[in-house]
């Protein structure tokens, strides 16, 4: 068992069914065709920075996330895991090497996806400022490689945590499209608490700032500080994956 | 060599596998048997390293499976042939298991060939009969071409060609000197195919030792005659002191052998239509062992063979 050997091992589970190309499919051109309607049909009144071009970055990081989760809790299902655990018994780097493998995947699909993006809305409103000039630009598009390869532990982790792929798709469903939107409801402290949720701060570090203008949002910590706190709940997270993981029982 | 000394499974209360001990040596096969539930998948699993034993070990070669290097080198194991992702292609699904150790795609092509899948090799594994899974199963085991061979019931699913083929495999693998140890409820499959016995009910070891050795315990059956002289025979035999019954106008003589009868019946002159030796076979000596052990049984009628 070395390094190469197992990453080649979860390079080619990865690839080899059709459930991660579909999830890539889907999650670009989801996010591209999103941002067409959006510049094509929302009136715009000279808001567009580059970062607004991301507005659909977090569909496609939602689409990533369920892949991810598929990718970890379905071998759970198969008993391709129990497999991999005959083929590494230490499991710790069969595990690394899944949570590379995934990462790496979504990172590719994030940098589509952010690229994607931004020539769509370039190629619509050319007139519009959407140049790459600041650090800032190349953040908000570049950095959706980031935000996916977290997206991608995160979800490994979920599956890994979870092993049953309907909970964990419901889990982290029910999190992404109701939870996240709907504490902003709750009295006083609503806001608040959602400036601390995890997708709204990955989208600080490479997405629009829509609701942060709507709501008139003050954000407690700068892009790089939102990453550092995202990565760490994603970090976290596919840790906690792989440390039950290597305990428990196959 | 495969060494379990003490191995014990509990979940909660329940003691799955119960302090079992036993050896299943090199260049034989050795057949595990039970009632269902009475711990054996439990056992191999914890023999690959996939559950942990609450106490107790269980060495290869003297080695812990979770302290080897490359396992599928040493050790095949095929637990459960549905362990696989149903889309996935036969080929590919043993070229990430054969990358796991490092092993050439080569050696992919090899064993595909060698279970006889080839043809199949490019079509998804969710489309395979039981009987192909089995064959991938066992094309799984082999990869790494290891010395010591575990198999959880091999020929389920299989057609009678499969099942003669999987009997011919596992002595061929024990006569290359390898380890083969194989679970199964077809007793008489079993009979055919294993050399050595280890016997468990309810997680306790109940017998380990030859087929053989195991088969003997179950003689002391008698001789089976049919005769059309049988009051000759019948007076011959009471005169001689020998206990006998009729079953279906035959007799069924114990406590004398089949030389014994043939010369009484010979003296009294009473022609032999049939004189078979009623010798024990592995069911019978297998129900015998385990009728008290039966995890799940029904009454009268124990339903342990499948």
């Amino acid at each position: 068992m070395t390094a190469a050997n197992v990453l080649r091992a979860e390079r080619i589970k990865l690839l080899s069914t059709r459930m991660p190309w579909w999830c890539a499919g889907i999650a670009v051109v989801v996010a591209l065709a999103y941002t067409a309607l959006f510049f094509g049909f929302v009136p715009l009144e000279g808001e567009t920075g580059v970062n607004s071009t991301q507005v659909a970055s977090a569909l496609g990081r939602t689409v990533v996330l369920v892949l991810a989760i598929l990718a970890a809790a379905t071998e759970f299902n198969w008993g391709t895991m129990k497999l991999t655990f005959q083929a590494v018994p230490s499991r710790v780097p069969a595990l690394l090497a899944k949570g590379a493998v995934v990462g790496a995947f979504s990172a590719l699909i994030g940098l589509l996806v952010g690229f994607g993006s931004w020539a769509v809305a370039y190629l619509i409103e050319p007139a519009a400022d959407l140049g790459l000039a600041s650090g800032a630009d190349w953040r908000a598009v570049a950095g959706q490689g980031l935000t996916f390869l977290l997206t991608g532990l995160l979800g490994v982790g979920l599956g890994l945590l979870f092993r049953n792929p309907a909970f964990a798709l419901g889990f982290a469903l029910v999190w992404t499209q109701l939870i996240e939107g709907l504490v902003v409801l709750i009295p006083k402290v609503g806001d608040d608490i959602y400036q601390w949720m995890p997708f709204f701060a990955a989208n600080q570090f490479s997405g629009p700032d829509l609701t942060v203008a709507m709501l008139k949002l003050e954000p407690p910590l700068g892009p790089w500080g939102y990453l550092a706190y995202f990565g760490a709940i994603c970090v976290i997270v596919y840790t906690a994956g792989l440390m039950i993981t290597h305990r428990r029982d196959a | 060599m495969i060494e379990a000394t003490g191995l014990t499974k509990s979940y909660g209360d329940k003691l799955a596998v119960d302090d079992l001990s036993f050896t299943a040596e090199v260049g034989r096969v050795t057949g595990f048997l039970g009632p269902n539930g009475a711990g054996k998948s439990t056992t191999m699993r914890m023999m690959l390293g996939l559950d942990n034993p609450t106490s107790g070990t269980v060495t290869i070669d003297g080695k812990a499976y979770r302290e080897l290097r490359d396992p599928l080198r040493t050790v095949g194991g095929m637990i459960d042939a549905t362990w696989r992702h149903p889309g996935r292609t036969a080929r590919e699904h043993l070229r990430w298991i054969a990358a796991t150790n490092g092993l050439p795609d080569q050696r992919v092509d090899e064993v595909l060939r060698l279970v006889g899948l080839e043809s199949v090799a490019r079509k998804r594994a969710g489309q395979f009969s039981l009987g192909m899974s089995q064959r991938l199963g066992i094309a799984t085991a082999l990869l790494g071409d290891p010395r010591v061979l575990l198999f959880d019931e091999p020929v389920n699913g299989l057609d009678p060609e499969g099942i003669v083929w999987i009997r011919k495999l596992m002595h061929a693998l024990a006569a290359e000197g390898r380890t083969v140890f194989v679970s199964s409820h077809l007793l008489p499959e079993m009979a055919q195919t294993a050399q050595d016995l280890v016997v468990i009910g309810r997680g306790k070891l109940i017998y380990q030792g030859t087929m053989e050795d195991f088969v003997g315990r179950a003689k002391g059956l008698g001789v089976r005659v049919r005769s059309p002289h049988l009051p000759e025979l019948r007076t011959a035999l009471t005169e001689k002191g020998a206990d006998f019954r009729e079953e279906d106008g035959a007799l069924i003589v114990s406590e004398l052998d089949s030389d014994d009868i043939g010369e009484l019946a010979f003296g009294a002159g009473a022609t032999l239509h049939e004189l078979k030796p009623l010798t024990g076979s592995l069911e019978q000596a297998y129900m015998q062992l385990t009728a008290e052990a039966v995890e799940y049984g029904t009454g009268q009628v124990r339903e342990v063979v499948r």
